[in-house]
């Protein structure tokens, strides 16, 4: 017969339970249940069960469907209307619980509240392109013998735009962009700089910029044509209607064919011009440029494909494939790969590099979207732990509403609409804050500015309100559970039989989790600084003080030099292609007497009084020596130690006047200087020369270096600018201090500290208040067992020793969790591929339980005595 | 609602319930269906039908003893009410009358 043991899946049975009307419902399980029964004889235990489930939910028929009761329904809308009343009135009851409460929600909640519109903004960049959907980036993938790894490229060659146009069907248009299409167009007498790109001709066919005059089609078909913003426009002639008028844009003639409107704030495309692709393809090809056509040129070109739209992406990317497979066997050391994006990826990106506009990486919003979870919810975690620890005050009154006739889903629903009302009013108090963070999270780095303003939209607003109701219904689940499921009887009868310690160990794991969560952030904002302090103080080998760097902006050297070396506060000037040690780096390949072996090396351009003006040390022949005095040659190099160690010599007087070969051409070594930090302190020391500044390409710019004293710094900038002034009259200034510079470089890392040093706060606000809470909580309820104890003669040292008892074993624990999760978080993940990295001492891992311990302390303590110190008489004779 | 006349399932249901007399439950009459018809017969289907005959005043029905066989659940008995018999009957003579309208002759080749 029938073996009882086997029974069909529970949640099937309750499924149909929910569902189906009660007069037919023991029928149907009874019918369902003997096929059940059979088939296990039939067809074994496994599809028995799978037959039953499938059965249930082939019977959610219309006629089987429980009807919505309407006096139900009815008696739901009435009972709303006295839960929203009865909730009210405690929440009033209870000022500090609900305060507690409505704060902490609000603090967390705010975080959250950045988030979601930082998050809906960014999700709404280049949306306003009509064909969203259907456009793609070309992005390539590169790897290459001397870096270990495979990095991606926003980027990718002209080869592959023209290869792409040739030979992938399924494709409806592709337009080629290069960036840094800069220059000075002249209207008269006026003089206005103007950024851009080159852009191929199908470039205003797929992407929707709106044009106020010209036509899309042929607008970048010509040699020589430029599309303005409205704005550029504005600036050169003062009106926008100029289309058809002559431009001069730097030395050459152009015409104007469009005038677009400016790309809006969320588009990750920002011009102020664009120029036709066609312009630079052709100057290229009669300049005989070598590299313009080679597949390994893709540092400054980008391609976007607009798809049609029954796209089949796989097919496209296969023939991307084809192509790389077959450009790649004329490539030696390296290896590339298109792939296609689509543009909704382009904003929230993973990590790419020559990334074009306005990005963010997609791991630090995760990142970020988990910290301001972990806030939320340990908030939500003070409610529940207050909640149930005033169960005692509350159980009677569950009773009472038990016996009037409540059900255990009125009960629910009633402690749940309690928190969602708390979880609104947080929500007001968190808009309030919202808008108060708002401008300083903007501020915190430029790249956020450029990117959003935050304002909030219809979406966002919805997003909040919907959060704040989650939030309620997450903070209350639990509470609500508790309480309706409170035995009436036992509550009423006698109040102390009800479990409340039952829960006790639910409530010591939640404060564990908010402990260790507040300790792991000061650990982590401890470790972070540290970091940080460490890397722009650290002794770089090369003085940095007083040194002001100017970017040339193209303007010829010697004169900049000239006027400024007239200043009496200018100590020193020198020459450089790019400021070293902030990140930015030239690199190349180098090659001693073996010709098979070359070397991945960094270099800049100098000229002889840069290494004095810096303080390299030279240890063995000379510095570059002025071009004035004859004897410079641009092929003169100073290498450092390392590159001395790589080509297997001890002493460095060795080196001087060898021939060596950089990128294949031939130099001389006439100098040998100390290593120094030419990088950022998240890369080690590696091989690295100095070449002679002299002549270089006029686009490649570079900067001057002034060593610079004076008390007057604000005076002497001024003056530095009228300098300017004289020999360019049309650009501003950019000059930058290189101590300022070097802060720049590590910014993403103080952003990051600064967040993580907000939610930390936050999050110590939340656990303090939580914890205040229950203590106030505990030594209400302990408050005979404090009398009865200073009667027998217990000080208020041993009564807080008593109270904190706990509560310090709770914290040793979060430490003990926190402090190596935080280390070891550190030190293998985020900071494992910086090179130098700071000591930590005893102060950065336990600073976090110290301040923790210290504030839980006087919590403690303000309450115990507050206690303790009243007449035990008065306490004891009250009961 | 539609009436009272009856669809092809319909009255096959009907009938068996009238077959199995004091037996017919809605597995019983799945399985007897099955062994008539020769067909696979749906418990959901049944089911329905039973349901919408029950709606039309066709059958009645009654809940029964709990067995083990049904995880303690009741069954839930039918029998056809006289507006049923009615029905059964009525679909009988039109069918009836149809046949002896035919000559014997249609049929001679089958």
């Amino acid at each position: 017969m029938t073996n009882p043991g086997i029974k069909p899946p529970k949640w099937a049975t309750q499924f149909l339970t929910w569902y189906c009307k009660p007069d037919l419902l023991e029928d149907l399980q009874g019918d369902l249940n003997e096929y059940f029964y059979r088939n296990i004889k039939e067809k074994g235990v496994a599809s028995a069960r799978l037959i039953y489930m499938i059965d249930v939910i082939k019977f959610l028929r219309l006629y089987t469907i429980r009807r919505p009761n309407f006096v139900n329904i009815l008696i739901q809308w009435i009972m709303l209307g006295s839960y929203f009343k009865t909730s009210g009135r405690n929440i009033l009851r209870n000022k500090l619980f609900s305060s507690i409460n409505i704060i902490g929600l609000a603090i967390s909640m705010s975080v959250a509240l950045v988030l979601i519109a930082f998050v809906v903004e960014l999700k709404s960049f280049d949306k306003f392109h009509k064909n969203y959907d259907r456009i793609f980036r070309v992005n390539n993938t590169y790897e290459s013998i001397s870096n270990d790894g495979i990095d991606e490229y926003a980027s990718t060659s002209v080869l592959a735009g023209k290869k792409i146009i040739e030979s992938v069907s399924g494709i409806e248009k592709v337009a080629i962009l290069r960036s840094n299409f800069a220059a000075d167009l002249h209207v008269g007498d006026k003089t206005i700089p103007l950024e851009g790109f080159w852009a191929s001709d199908e470039f205003l066919n797929i992407f929707s910029f709106e044009l106020l005059s010209g036509n899309p089609e042929t607008a970048l078909r010509e040699l020589n044509s430029v599309v303005l913003t409205s704005s550029s426009a504005k600036k050169l002639y003062g009106k926008e209607d100029v289309v058809g008028k002559q431009v001069l844009v730097d030395t050459v003639n152009y015409t104007i064919t469009a005038v677009v409107k400016d790309p809006p704030l969320n588009s990750h495309l920002r011009f102020d011009m664009l120029g036709s692709f066609i312009t630079i393809d052709t100057k290229k090809q009669t300049d005989h440029d070598k590299n313009w056509m080679k597949w390994d040129y893709m540092w400054q070109n980008y391609v976007y494909v607009l798809l049609p739209k029954d796209y089949n992406l796989e097919s496209i990317s296969r023939s991307f494939s084809q192509i790389s497979e077959e450009q790649n066997k004329t490539l030696e050391n390296e290896t590339i790969n298109m792939y296609p994006q689509p543009l909704s990826e382009v904003v929230i990106s993973s990590d790419l590099s020559n990334n074009i506009g306005p990005n963010i990486q997609k791991s630090l919003l995760y990142i970020l979207a988990g910290l301001a979870l972990i806030v939320i919810i340990s908030a939500c975690f003070n409610y529940t732990n207050l909640s149930i620890a005033r169960a005692l005050r509350r159980a009677r009154e569950v009773g009472i509403r038990k016996v009037v006739g409540a059900s255990k889903n009125q009960v629910f629903n009633q402690f749940v609409i309690e928190a969602i009302i708390i979880s609104l009013l947080s929500l007001i108090l968190a808009f309030v804050m919202f808008l108060l963070i708002r401008p300083a999270f903007v501020a915190l780095d430029n790249s956020i500015q450029d990117m959003v303003t935050l304002q909030p939209s219809v979406i966002v607003y919805f997003l909040f309100v919907a959060m704040a109701i989650g939030v309620g219904i997450l903070a209350g689940f639990f509470p609500a559970l508790f309480f309706s499921k409170i035995n009436t009887i036992k509550v009423l009868k006698n109040l102390s039989s009800i479990q409340l310690f039952r829960h006790i160990n639910f409530r010591k794991v939640l404060i564990v989790f908010q402990y260790t969560l507040s300790i792991g952030f000061i650990v982590a904002v401890g470790i972070g600084y540290r970091q940080y302090q460490y890397s722009i103080a650290f002794d770089l080998g090369l003085t940095t003080e007083n040194i002001l760097n100017i970017d040339l902006q193209s303007n010829k050297p010697e004169l900049v030099v000239k006027e400024l070396s007239e200043l009496p506060e200018v100590k020193n000037i020198s020459k450089s292609l790019y400021v070293t040690a902030v990140g930015t780096s030239w690199s190349g390949y180098f090659r001693s007497d073996n010709p098979q072996d070359s070397i991945n090396f960094y270099y800049n351009y100098v000229d002889e009084n840069f290494l004095s003006l810096h303080n390299i040390k030279l240890l063995a022949g000379k510095n570059f020596v002025s071009k004035v005095s004859g004897d410079a040659k641009d092929t003169d190099i100073i290498i450092n130690q390392k590159l001395l160690k790589w080509m297997n010599l001890e002493n460095p007087d060795d080196a001087v006047g060898r021939e060596v070969f950089m990128n294949g051409k031939k130099c001389t070594v006439i100098g040998v200087m100390q290593d120094f930090h030419h990088n950022t302190l998240n890369n080690p020391i590696s091989n690295f020369a100095f070449r002679y500044f002299d002549n270089l390409p006029a686009r490649w710019s570079g900067v001057v270096n002034l060593k610079i004293q004076s008390n007057d710094v604000i005076g002497l900038m001024s003056k530095i600018e009228e300098a300017w002034k004289k020999v360019d009259p049309i650009h501003s200034l950019k000059a930058t201090f290189y101590d300022e510079k070097i802060k720049k470089a590590y910014e993403e890392m103080s952003g990051m500290i600064k967040i993580i040093g907000f939610l930390a706060f936050l999050s110590i606000s939340i656990a303090s208040m939580g914890l205040l809470g229950m203590v106030v909580f505990t030594t209400e309820t302990r408050i005979r067992e404090i009398s009865v104890r200073k009667v027998f003669g217990a000080s208020e040292g041993n009564l807080i020793m008593l109270m904190s008892k706990g509560f310090i074993v709770l914290l040793a624990i979060s430490s003990l969790i926190a402090i190596p999760g935080a280390y070891l978080l550190f030190d293998q993940m985020i900071f494992a591929r910086i090179a130098y990295r700071a000591p930590l001492g005893f102060i950065d891992l336990f600073s976090g339980t110290l301040i923790v311990l210290s504030i839980a302390l006087l919590a403690i303590s303000s309450q115990t005595l507050k206690v303790a110190r009243v007449n035990p008489a008065t306490t004891l004779r009250n009961e | 609602m539609k009436g009272t006349n009856l669809g092809e399932f319909e009255e096959l249901v009907l009938l068996t319930i009238a077959a199995l007399v004091s037996e017919a439950y809605s597995v019983s009459v799945c399985d007897e269906l099955e062994k008539h018809t020769g067909r696979k017969v749906k418990l959901g289907v049944v089911h329905a039908v039973l349901n919408r005959l029950e709606e039309k005043g066709l059958v009645k029905s009654k809940l029964g003893e709990a067995t083990s066989m049904r995880g303690g659940k009741r069954k839930r008995y039918y029998s056809v009410t006289n507006a049923g018999k009615v029905a059964v009957v009525k679909a009988k003579e039109v069918r009836d009358q149809l046949w002896s309208l035919i000559p014997e002759m249609s049929f001679k080749n089958i």
